[in-house]
């Protein structure tokens, strides 16, 4: 039979006694409930900066490039450092979707979903810098190969810009049916979870009718391998074609065959920061505590310090061939003296220490594991990477080789306000996302679940290694007759909750009495005055649980709600397959809040 | 089409694999399994038989690779063979390193969208599709497996069935969709 097994040295990705409709449960409720107060407020300060910065593109674009701190020596500087930026941070979703699946890694797929949806966000503010920072935005249809009345008038395909045209359309293109394809399972799960009508009509269509069979689910594998294998050469290609913007140029500085492989470690650094840094809030604010687990932020902050070393290498070897090139020119250049002693030091020493230095704390375990820490660092990559792309941009570009034209650059509030603005529509559309997308892949996390689940390697200690998740169905018929096939208690999972529903009814006596008893706490039911509430809604409560609720007398939210430890224990005498559940789960609690939003 | 089956519900994936071997193994006609996700070994279980959608795949990434082919060479030598900052423009192959760029985005592009294109018409989903799973639990943490009962007898199938581990056993008649 398929064995999960997995070396005991590593640790569980997915932490509690999870069941499969528990990763449901645990996934659909921030779609399923309602926004908080704290949603609201980033809500509503990101669709300011957004409006703010939409303001500030209008202006740009009615009134003038010139509106921007650019100059004659100096024509990018924000617009393009924001746009590689922006590209940079979407980097780490394929990485994690595409070449983690190809190298199996489990640990991806309580991520994978967010980091893809970061990758859209942010290419899509990526993607308005090259049209806004076009002195006629409106001609910007001109780039496509479009036949035209101009005789047929062609771009020119030797230019690196056009090849970014062609990379960055591919890429968003890409990654958005890759997500919208692994979305699919998941939206349908919602479909069939929801009890809201237009809810249901919603993720009706946005599920594409995806109904499960085994058929699909084949080719639905098959077509999310084969995407991973595209999109793997593809992150690397983008990033690649973006770095030639600069590298095919003739500017000291720009002009190195280093960048295509520096910029993608660069951009996968910055991208898992980001990754990181959003994670660790939602993990909080959504409750997925239990699937992006400290064991996911350490692995991603090993990422970090791998891409970290490579940008530290490249950082390196720049500055050594810079010297040893023999080219004078180079002096003035990025990572030379010129520019560690210049008028930009402090963009040179914010890098230097950004990326190189607080990154390199993570090679204590401790602080690796750390929470807090890891978001200050990843914060603080986030800066540093920025840093790097306005270094290699402005520092070489303002001191060029005609001192006659070294200048400085200065930024203006619509600079600033612009990149504001892209921050602002990042966060609208990711705060959106995370209250209407199930933002974990949970098809992909019930597969990993018995390999990797706490509740399962821990059976699996005890137990041992070959020992199976289900009772051996003999075969047909069963050798000892059909009860032979029916789970134990001891066993591994699931099944064992129905099959002793009868060994389990409420019979006995004196426990009679005690339900009795706690009824008359709880409140009795009266199905002529009340409604009964979906018990289901609380954590922990599975249909079955809910049968055995309904069973004893408890069919509301506002029964549950009374509950107190002396009833938890009663419950586990009738209920015992769980013991101790309710009380961990605090159904009481639970039910309060369920009931006051009713 | 059976208009009588059996629709066998489990609540675990082995259980579910293990049945379906054994239902197999019984030369009974599994009509369908669904499952919340994906089942490693279910498809070859359940006799499907491998997908050819990587090969569709293969075969859009060279078309891809013709059309950026196609167009970089009539647009660039053919139509305005010009001199752009010194850049060879006799043949294509002379300048052929600055075209890479665009044919291999191109190759990805045809290769990642055709091939899901295939997938979405293939499985018949799209967006106005109405799901077809007969329990919605299915998607959630129910598998289950519809069984062709038009020529056996319900009551040694059925046996049979809740002899594998199935949690609920459920005939359905006369329920075509067309």
């Amino acid at each position: 039979m398929s064995s999960h097994y997995e070396a005991p040295i590593r640790e569980p990705l997915v932490i509690g006694e999870k069941s499969y409709h528990d990763i449901s449960v645990d996934v659909g409720a921030p779609v399923l409930g309602k926004a908080n107060k704290s949603w609201w407020i980033v809500f509503t300060i990101s669709l300011i900066a957004f409006l703010w910065g939409l303001g500030c593109i209008i202006y740009t674009v009615s009134t003038g490039i010139g509106v921007w701190g650019l100059n004659k020596t100096i024509g990018w500087a924000w617009d393009i450092t924001n746009f590689v930026w922006w590209v940079g941070i979407g980097h780490a979703g394929t990485l994690i979707s595409a070449v983690l699946l190809l190298f199996r890694q489990k640990w991806r797929m309580a991520v994978n979903r967010s980091a893809e949806a970061m990758t859209i966000f942010a290419v899509v503010q990526a993607g308005l810098f090259p049209i806004i920072h076009m002195g006629r935005p409106w001609l910007a249809y001109w780039v496509l190969p479009i036949p035209n009345q101009f005789g047929s008038l062609w771009v020119n395909f030797n230019s690196p810009l056009l090849w970014d045209v062609f990379a960055i359309s591919t890429y968003l293109s890409v990654s958005l049916v890759f997500w919208w394809t692994g979305l699919l399972p998941d939206f349908a799960m919602i479909r069939d979870r929801t009890t809201s009508p237009f809810q249901k009509k919603i993720y009706g269509i946005l599920s594409f009718g995806w109904s499960g069979r085994v058929k699909d689910w084949q080719r639905f594998e098959e077509v999310s391998l084969v995407l991973a294998g595209l999109a793997t050469p593809l992150v690397l290609s983008v990033h690649t074609i973006v770095s030639f913007d600069f590298a095919t140029s003739v500017v000291p500085g720009w002009h190195s065959t280093i960048y295509p492989p520096y910029f993608v470690a660069g951009a996968i650094f910055s991208g898992f920061a980001m990754v990181q840094t959003l994670l660790i809030v939602m993990r909080k604010v959504s409750n997925l505590e239990n699937y992006i687990t400290v064991l996911h932020i350490e692995y991603m902050n090993k990422v970090i310090l791998l891409t970290g070393g490579i940008v530290t290498v490249a950082y390196l070897i720049e500055y050594f061939i810079g010297w040893y090139s023999g080219v004078p020119y180079e002096n003035y250049t990025y990572l030379s003296f010129g520019a560690a002693t210049g008028p930009y030091w402090w963009a040179f020493w914010a890098l230097i220490i950004c990326n190189l230095i607080v990154p390199l704390t993570l090679w204590v375990k401790k602080l690796r594991r750390n929470i807090l820490w890891t978001f200050i660092v990843a914060f603080i990559i986030n800066i540093g990477m920025w840093f790097e792309r306005f270094d290699i941009i402005v520092i070489d570009l303002s001191k060029d080789r005609l001192t006659s034209s070294w200048t400085m650059f200065e930024p203006t509030f619509v600079d600033i306000g612009t990149f504001i603005g892209t921050i602002g529509f990042f966060f609208v559309l990711f705060l959106l996302y995370a209250r209407t997308f199930p933002v974990i892949a949970q098809a992909e996390v019930k597969t990993i679940l018995k390999s990797s689940g706490e509740q399962f390697k821990r059976l699996r200690a005890e137990h041992g290694d070959d020992h199976h998740h289900h009772v051996e169905v003999e075969s047909y018929p069963a050798a000892e007759g059909p009860s032979a096939n029916i789970p134990k208690n001891d066993q591994f999972n699931g099944p064992s909750e129905e099959f002793n529903a009868e060994e389990n009814r409420v019979d006995s006596e004196a426990r009679k009495a005690g339900l009795d008893n706690m009824l008359s706490r709880l409140g009795t039911f009266d199905p002529a005055v009340q409604t009964q509430d979906d018990l289901t809604k609380i954590s922990g409560v599975g249909p079955i649980l809910e049968q055995k609720l309904h069973e004893i007398g408890i069919f509301t939210f506002d029964q549950v709600s009374r509950m107190t430890k002396r009833d938890y224990d009663l419950l586990d005498e009738i209920i015992t397959e769980f013991p101790g559940r309710a009380e961990r789960d605090d159904w009481a609690g639970q039910a309060e809040i369920l009931k006051n939003k009713k | 089409m059976a208009s009588k089956k059996i629709h066998a519900i489990y609540t675990d994936d082995d259980l579910l694999l293990q049945a379906v071997k054994q239902t197999r193994a019984e030369h009974y006609h599994i009509e369908e399994v669904f499952t919340p996700f994906p089942v490693h070994g279910l498809d070859s279980a359940a006799g499907v038989a491998p997908t050819r959608i990587a090969i569709t795949s293969f075969l859009y990434g060279l078309l891809g690779l013709s059309v950026a082919v196609t167009m970089l060479n009539f647009i660039m030598i053919e139509d305005w063979p010009q001199n752009i900052g010194g850049k060879p423009s006799f043949a294509f192959y002379t300048n052929m390193p600055a075209f890479i760029p665009v044919m291999f985005e191109m190759t990805v592009f045809f290769a990642a969208h055709l091939m899901v294109v295939t997938f979405y018409m293939r499985s018949k989903i799209w967006p106005f599709k109405k799901a077809e799973n007969p329990d919605p639990r299915t998607t959630d943490d129910r598998f289950l497996m519809a069984i062709d009962a038009e020529n056996h007898d319900i009551d040694i199938l059925t046996k049979f069935l809740y002899d594998t581990g199935a949690e609920e056993i459920r005939l359905i008649e006369n329920e075509q969709e067309h």
